[in-house]
């Protein structure tokens, strides 16, 4: 199949019904048949495609954030009043617990992805990832190990030591339910997902760059994604090792955080926050990189900086892994080891500093466009800020001393979390709907949704300052009147302020998805390039073709898209326009490749993920499912390796014979 | 390091030749040996920097040599050997806050 | 897993030609991951080195080693990694028999090791060292275990890679999968080359 014309002998020749041709696919082990739909469910289920896999994490991890909130309203419920009755102490544990793991590992970390697996491969002009079928396994495994986790609620009770999980709480003394067995198992599988995932993207950033555009001249948003796969590729093996030991300990009567043996609980601590302290750069650097590209656009500016920008990113990953015991000045750590971490800890505030001046900076002098992303972006900077203010004052040991376990600590992470993690999706979403689903999402609506997200965040989370200084302390089911403090503005009067905050909030979370399923309904398309943007993901068609872009293009510039629509005008140094987006999307298409072989669909990303998530019942429910588990793997991983990435010219893609554009073949 | 790299004459990609494969194999194979030694030989305060040098230095030779690492494009050995000045950083220090260094 | 081209993409993973660096999607892949094991078996050899001398039950490691026995298997998993780079060698030179030959010379020496392990720890459980036992115990199994079972799967993956060569079904690059299965193969020997020292050699 080396020429443009696919010459194939008669018994191969796909049969002609009416203008379509229909392939035959071929047998992966003289068995099993490549799979070839291209609409229906099917088409889902065993896709490839960067595209349809994003927007797979994105719903499946909105589902979640739902989840996740709906356990942190059930927390504010009983928070709400004095001895609260909504929730017992065990059902509180359980609930905070899963509230956090799964807003980290099942909302924020999918997010990210879906907008790293949507965008990545068109911000860098590719037409997909490196490894196609690998990212198809990522989501699948990220699937399963969300469902392994949430399943623990209908077998026996939820994990319920903290997402942090310290042992030896956590072992089987102490908490001997599965629930904690779940949660293991849950974060394993999701855990190899995402490692898989960084290598995938690694290598997709490195290798499949459009022609000329050097690291240099990538979008930050992409540099972010970069810096945070460095991140989980080489934090995710600690919590792995973590994550073993715990369960040899509970399943298999090993010692490592027996203290009755001689073990050290420090030693869980560490290894958990080797992992943790970069997976909170991971969580935020994603939201970073979304405004990076949100700001320049709405105020019609270059980003100011782009090095600066670039590079305090890389240092933030880079010094991360520097600062983990942070988390544990109050654990007995000794004097020493405190004073060098809180140093270090300082330290990493000095890059995220200078990216918040470059976005100030950006914004300076510019024509503002207060758009529903823009305000979110807007939202991250001050919020993300206020967050990082009370950041600093954990740096400073002693004072962290006495707000570690206490809300101030909860009023910080949520700051950052969410001020500044879920408003950087947010824009993202308002962004770049119009790229992935054709539709402008409401712009009022997405007012109101903004203005309830940062009136309910605030209310929510600033009086836990207060209360965190009060002495009120973290991971306590229920406060009394008798330890609430004197005078109106105590625990009663802030907590309740809190937790009518929180569904403040919710109803903010509400307007979105209103404003979802009225832009689903509405039939009004959106324009190609509705916010004059800037980079390469915005010349293509909305949503992009199967194969991206008809053309890869040639990059010559940052912001190249922005750069082919504007000219600086020699005498009055001026940009002027020469192109609008549409014009550059439809010479592309008048300029299409003839010829375009793209990854085909595949069983077994699926199955091998089906194959995992029975493996690992079985280290809970025994060893004979375990065993099956490990022969769904085996024989899915022979039938991958046996199966070539792109498929066989016969299996799916023809030559066009309908012109430039590209379709793949139907299936017969 | 030994002059094993001046052997190829076949060179392909890489730059060794399977009689420098061997001669590199023999060089572990004696480093090995010495290791074993300090079983049965008592090497003073020798001990606990030889052994650890000899480990280095067969980690070394096989990643360099073995894995092409030296020959191969620089980006290879970035991403190895971030991986493995990561897992050093960390896990030291980890160690140091047990007090394992110290005497 | 070729990079998507514009045309046939079989050959594209050769020289890489179709990519930014030139350099090959699998290789940097496989690089990355061995880059990310090192902080895998960095945690179960930290574990360890922590753990060693916490012996509340059964035997001391002093008492339980055999440092000739090991030295053996040490040696039969470093002689694998010379005829690995030789499968590769002639992987290269599109020796596919001879590639063969030194696959499955590979396989038997680590499967040889393997035996070696399984024999060694049966022996230390009749001595009165079990998984539990101890924290020694537990973090030694741990790691040996963990060590022992990627050179198992690497053995799989060499017999199996033979097979697949013998039936003429490889997908790609024929000589670039058997130089990955090496990469994996050395960087599990590298690892015994630590353990090697740090457990058997350096007593606690």
């Amino acid at each position: 199949m080396s020429t443009n014309e696919l010459t194939l002998t008669p018994s191969q020749s796909p049969s002609l019904t009416k203008d379509k041709l229909i392939v035959s696919p071929t047998q992966t082990l003289g068995v099993v048949r490549r799979p070839v739909n291209t609409t229906g469910w099917r088409e889902w289920l065993f896709t490839v495609d960067h595209k349809k896999l994003g927007i797979m994490y994105g719903t499946v991890a909105f589902v979640f954030f739902i989840v996740g909130g709906v356990e942190a309203l059930l927390i504010r419920l009983q928070l709400a009043l004095p001895d609260g009755r909504i929730l017992s102490a065990d059902k509180y544990n359980q609930m905070f617990t899963m509230h956090a793991t799964t807003m980290i590992f099942l909302f924020a970390m999918p997010m990210a992805a879906a907008f790293a697996n949507y965008f990545l491969p068109l911000q860098i002009g590719a037409r997909d990832v490196a490894f196609p079928r690998l990212n198809a396994l990522s989501f699948w495994l990220f699937l399963t190990g969300g469902l392994i986790l949430n399943a623990s609620w209908f077998l026996g009770g939820a994990a319920d030591g903290g997402w942090f999980m310290y042992a030896p709480n956590s072992g089987p003394v102490f908490s001997p339910s599965n629930g904690v067995d779940f949660w293991i198992l849950g974060l394993q599988i999701a855990g190899i997902a995402s490692l898989i995932g960084s290598i995938n993207l690694i290598v997709t950033v490195l290798n499949m760059r459009a022609p000329g555009m050097t690291l240099m001249k990538m979008p930050v948003f992409t540099w972010m994604i970069l810096v945070v796969q460095f991140l989980l590729v080489f934090s995710l093996p600690v919590i792995t090792v973590a994550l073993v030991l715990l369960m040899f300990q509970r399943s298999y009567g090993a010692t490592f955080f027996d203290v009755s043996q001689g073990a050290d609980p420090l030693l869980w601590q560490h290894l958990f926050w080797i992992f943790g302290h970069p997976e909170v750069y991971v969580l935020i650097l994603p939201a970073f990189g979304i405004i990076s590209e949100v700001l320049p656009t709405f105020s019609r500016k270059p980003l100011f900086g782009y090095p600066f920008v670039v590079f305090s990113g890389a240092s933030i990953g880079l010094v991360g892994f520097g600062v983990w015991a942070h988390h544990m000045f109050a654990s007995g750590l000794g004097p020493v080891s405190v004073a060098v971490f809180s140093m270090a800890t300082m330290a990493i505030a000095i890059p995220t500093g200078v990216k918040i001046f470059n976005w100030i900076l950006t914004m300076w002098g510019g024509k503002i466009w207060y758009s529903a992303a823009m305000k979110f972006a807007i939202g991250l900077v001050i919020l993300f800020t206020i967050g990082g203010l009370s950041g600093v004052t954990h740096a400073v040991a002693p004072s962290d001393t006495q707000q570690t376990d206490t809300y101030y600590i909860v009023a910080h992470f949520h700051y950052v979390l969410f001020g500044g993690m879920v408003f950087g999706l947010f824009s993202g979403f308002y962004y770049w709907w119009p790229k992935v689903f054709g539709k402008m999402l409401n712009e009022k609506l997405g007012s109101w949704n903004f203005w309830f997200m940062v009136i309910g965040m605030n209310m929510a989370f600033g009086p836990m300052h207060i209360l965190g200084l009060q002495g009120q302390p973290r991971r306590m089911y229920v406060w009394t009147e008798a330890r609430a403090g004197e005078g109106l503005f105590n625990f009663g009067f802030w907590n309740m302020v809190s937790s009518i905050g929180s569904f403040v909030l919710a109803v903010g979370v509400l307007f979105f998805i209103i404003n979802v399923i009225k832009t689903t309904r509405n039939p009004e398309r959106a324009p190609l390039d509705p916010w004059d943007a800037r980079t390469l993901e915005w010349i293509t068609t909305s949503p992009p073709k199967v194969h991206n872009f008809d053309r890869i293009p040639v990059v010559h510039h940052l912001d190249e898209f922005f750069h082919r629509k504007y000219v600086e005008d020699e005498t009055t140094h001026t940009m002027k326009q020469v192109a609008t987006g549409e014009e550059l999307v439809r010479a592309e298409e008048a300029a299409a490749d003839a010829d375009i072989h793209m990854p085909g669909p595949s069983y077994w990303p699926l199955l091998l993920s089906i194959g995992m998530g029975v493996l690992g019942m079985g280290v809970i429910y025994g060893t004979p499912i375990m065993v099956v588990g490990a022969l769904v793997v085996l024989f899915s991983s022979y039938g991958w390796v046996l199966e070539p990435s792109v498929p066989d010219a016969i299996d799916f893609d023809t030559p066009s014979t309908d012109g430039p554009t590209k379709e793949i073949a139907p299936v017969g | 390091m030994t002059t094993v790299t001046e052997t190829h004459e076949d060179t392909h990609e890489h730059g060794m030749s399977d009689a420098g494969y061997i001669k590199i194999a023999v060089i572990l194979a004696l480093i090995t040996a010495l290791e074993v030694s300090t079983y049965y030989v008592d090497f003073g305060p020798l001990f606990m920097p030889a052994l650890l040098i000899m480990m280095v230095v067969k980690f070394v030779m096989v990643v360099s040599y073995f894995m092409h690492l030296k020959f191969d494009s620089k980006m290879f050995s970035f991403l190895f050997y971030t991986g493995l000045g990561l897992a050093l950083f960390v896990y030291i220090t980890a160690l140091a806050t047990f007090k394992f260094f110290i005497a | 897993m070729a990079d998507i081209a514009t045309h046939d993409t079989d050959h594209a993973t050769d020289h890489g030609h179709h990519s930014s660096t030139g350099l090959s999607n699998n290789k940097l892949a496989m690089w990355l991951f061995l880059g990310s094991e090192c902080l895998l078996f960095g945690g179960l050899i930290s574990t360890y080195m922590l753990y060693r001398g916490r012996v509340q039950n059964g035997p001391h490691p002093s008492q339980i080693y055999d440092i000739p026995f090991t030295s053996v298997s040490s040696f039969v998993l470093l002689m694998s990694s010379l005829t690995m780079v030789l499968a590769v060698s002639s992987a290269q030179r599109k020796d596919d028999s001879k590639t063969n030959l030194w696959l499955l010379i590979t396989g038997l020496l680590g499967a040889t090791f393997v035996g070696g392990q399984v024999y060694e720890f049966t022996t230390f459980y009749r001595e009165g060292l079990g998984f539990t036992t101890s924290l020694f115990s537990s973090s030694f199994y741990s790691l040996t275990g963990f060590h022992g079972v990627h050179v198992s799967i690497g053995v799989i993956m060499l017999i199996s890679l033979r097979a697949i060569i013998k039936k003429n079904k490889i997908t790609g690059d024929k000589s670039e999968v058997v130089e990955l299965i090496g990469l994996y193969w050395h960087f599990v020997d590298v690892v015994w080359i630590i353990i090697f020292t740090l457990v058997y050699l350096i007593p606690s």
